[in-house]
């Protein structure tokens, strides 16, 4: 983590999906960085995503085997409504019923050590 | 072409290696001095003529090291390429812009490591706390090797194009069976079928199984580049940078592009091509050969289509096994690639390309003049036309 990532992971222990965005042009950024590669301004702030998506792409890594997670799991590359892509796992659905395009979620999983992650469920999941 | 044209200035004069294995039982610098010597002394010359040294930001060997092994006396030019194997091709790039530039006359670059027996890519036992930034995004997710960074990468593109795991199958195929008659190669004489490819196991379900993965290799490769003038006076046939391009675009990152625009090609590769074709004023129908980067199956398909080989979404019905081998309409990967002869990080991919022009290929090519060869991709990247003189 630095400087400019620092918002993000601050946001998700709060349950908030946070997308940076420059104040001069507001073209929305992720991975975070310093500088807005449109119009180079320096300066930033950041909006809430709906936490809504799309599965832009997805997989399921079977070898090697993790020993922390459990198999299979399945790895995505979420597009969210606001425009970034974000990479994340997909949970509460079964890995064969993932599909391509699939409307999707944010779901916050906690773990150890105050660790907090942003994963996505089916729409539609309860 | 302007007179600021690289193209034709420099030529490979000379090509060294180790033998290639699973543990060299050396070290990493050994390798590479091995190496460069078998290099220098196939160009012909004396460690003492070589005045420049390129190599991978990756790579373990020091340059003062090499030179002092080697007893080089005054070095004139040294520069080093990221990116890990997207640089196998630019090493040469910066080899030949040094020479035609008068920094140096004769540069050798290098590339040799223990990926095998000592520190496997994809594996982050011994970097955990260290975890550069940009895996910080992937990392928790379990998005931990090149294969599943690549994989994640290519799924759009099957998407798109309706493109299956069976059309990678015959990259694989091809390079497998050229490596079975390369005795340098790791698969020397195990050919493998479609339908062993089928029913190999899932590395990243549903785009990679294990025989779409390059194998990981010990061993060093060096190549001795000087004038295209000096080459000519040299023992061996010269294989002359007709054109050498670097290529990076906007929004990429190491191994894990996922943020631009569309994920249907390799926008880095669109780049080389377009910079090769134009230096060269040649076109894909001159290329008699081509060693395409094949860390992993699906991005030789994309790469058909970057360099203009065939539209974009058409290699899975343009890359036929009859065309991609020996006696078709462009043979790849004739020592059998990474996958098949060895992983050397794309260096040995120059070298068969040397052989070709040469004309001393274990499985050669009828009447090459001009050979194609990339470097790693899913990265910045990099590619050589080479030329008979
Ligand atoms: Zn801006």
């Amino acid at each position: 983590m630095t400087a400019d990532t620092q918002f993000f992971w601050d946001g998700v222990k709060k349950h908030r999906l946070l997308i940076q965005r420059c104040t001069a042009c507001r073209t929305l950024r992720h991975p975070p960085r310093p500088m807005c590669p449109t119009c180079h301004a320096l300066a930033w702030d950041t909006v809430e995503a709906s936490g809504r998506g799309t599965v832009y792409s997805f997989v399921i890594p079977r070898h090697p085997p993790l020993p922390w997670f459990p198999e299979p799991y399945v790895v995505a590359l979420v597009e969210l409504d606001e425009g970034t892509r974000l990479v994340t796992n997909l949970v509460g659905i079964p890995h064969d019923a993932v599909t391509m395009g699939m409307k999707v979620r944010v779901r916050y999983e906690h773990f150890d050590d105050d660790l907090v992650l942003p994963m996505f469920t089916p729409e539609d999941a309860p | 072409m302007s007179d600021a044209n690289l193209s034709g200035r420099a030529a490979i004069a000379g090509i060294g290696q180790t033998e290639f294995s699973k543990e060299s039982g050396r070290t990493e610098l050994q390798l590479a001095c091995e190496s460069v010597l078998a290099a220098v002394r196939d160009a012909g010359l004396e460690p003492g003529d070589v005045d420049g040294l390129v190599t991978f930001t990756m790579d373990t060997s020091e340059e003062m090291e090499v030179a002092r092994n080697l007893g080089m006396r005054e070095v004139r030019f040294f520069s080093r390429v990221s990116y890990g194997g997207g640089a196998s091709a630019a090493t040469i790039a910066h080899a030949a812009m040094a020479v035609a530039a008068g920094m140096a006359d004769v540069v050798v670059s290098y590339r040799a490591f223990n990926e095998r027996s000592g520190n496997r890519f994809g594996n982050m036992s011994g970097r955990v706390g260290v975890l550069p930034l940009w895996l910080s995004w992937y990392a928790p997710y379990g998005l931990m090797t090149p294969a599943a960074w690549v994989a994640l990468y290519a799924r759009p593109y099957m998407e798109r194009y309706g493109v299956t795991n069976a059309d990678f199958g015959r990259i694989a195929v091809v390079d497998r069976s050229h490596a079975a008659t390369n005795p340098d190669a790791w698969f020397y004489e195990r050919p493998i079928t479609l339908e062993d490819h089928q029913s190999s196991r899932w590395i990243v379900e549903p785009v990679l199984r294990l025989l779409d993965c390059c194998q990981e290799s010990d061993g060093g490769v060096a190549i001795v580049v000087t004038s295209a003038e000096r080459a000519r006076d040299l023992p061996q046939p010269p294989a002359i940078v007709t054109a050498a391009a670097q290529g990076a675009t906007f929004d990429g990152e190491t191994m894990t592009s996922y943020y631009k625009d569309d994920l249907d090609g390799l926008p880095e590769m669109g780049v080389v091509g377009r910079t090769l074709w134009e230096q060269s004023a040649l076109t894909p129908a001159d290329v008699s050969t081509a060693f395409l980067y094949d860390h992993f199956t699906p991005f030789v398909l994309m790469q058909l289509e970057e360099l203009g080989f065939c539209a974009r979404g058409e290699a899975k019905d343009w890359a036929t096994i009859e065309r991609l081998s020996i006696g078709g309409e462009l043979p790849i990967n004739t020592s059998g690639g990474l996958l098949g002869e060895a992983y050397i990080h794309g260096m040995n991919g120059i070298t068969e390309v040397v052989r070709q022009i040469r004309g001393t290929a274990v499985n050669q090519v009828a009447d090459v003049e001009h050979a194609l060869v990339t470097a790693g991709t899913g990265v910045p990247t990099s590619g050589l036309i080479l030329s008979k003189l």
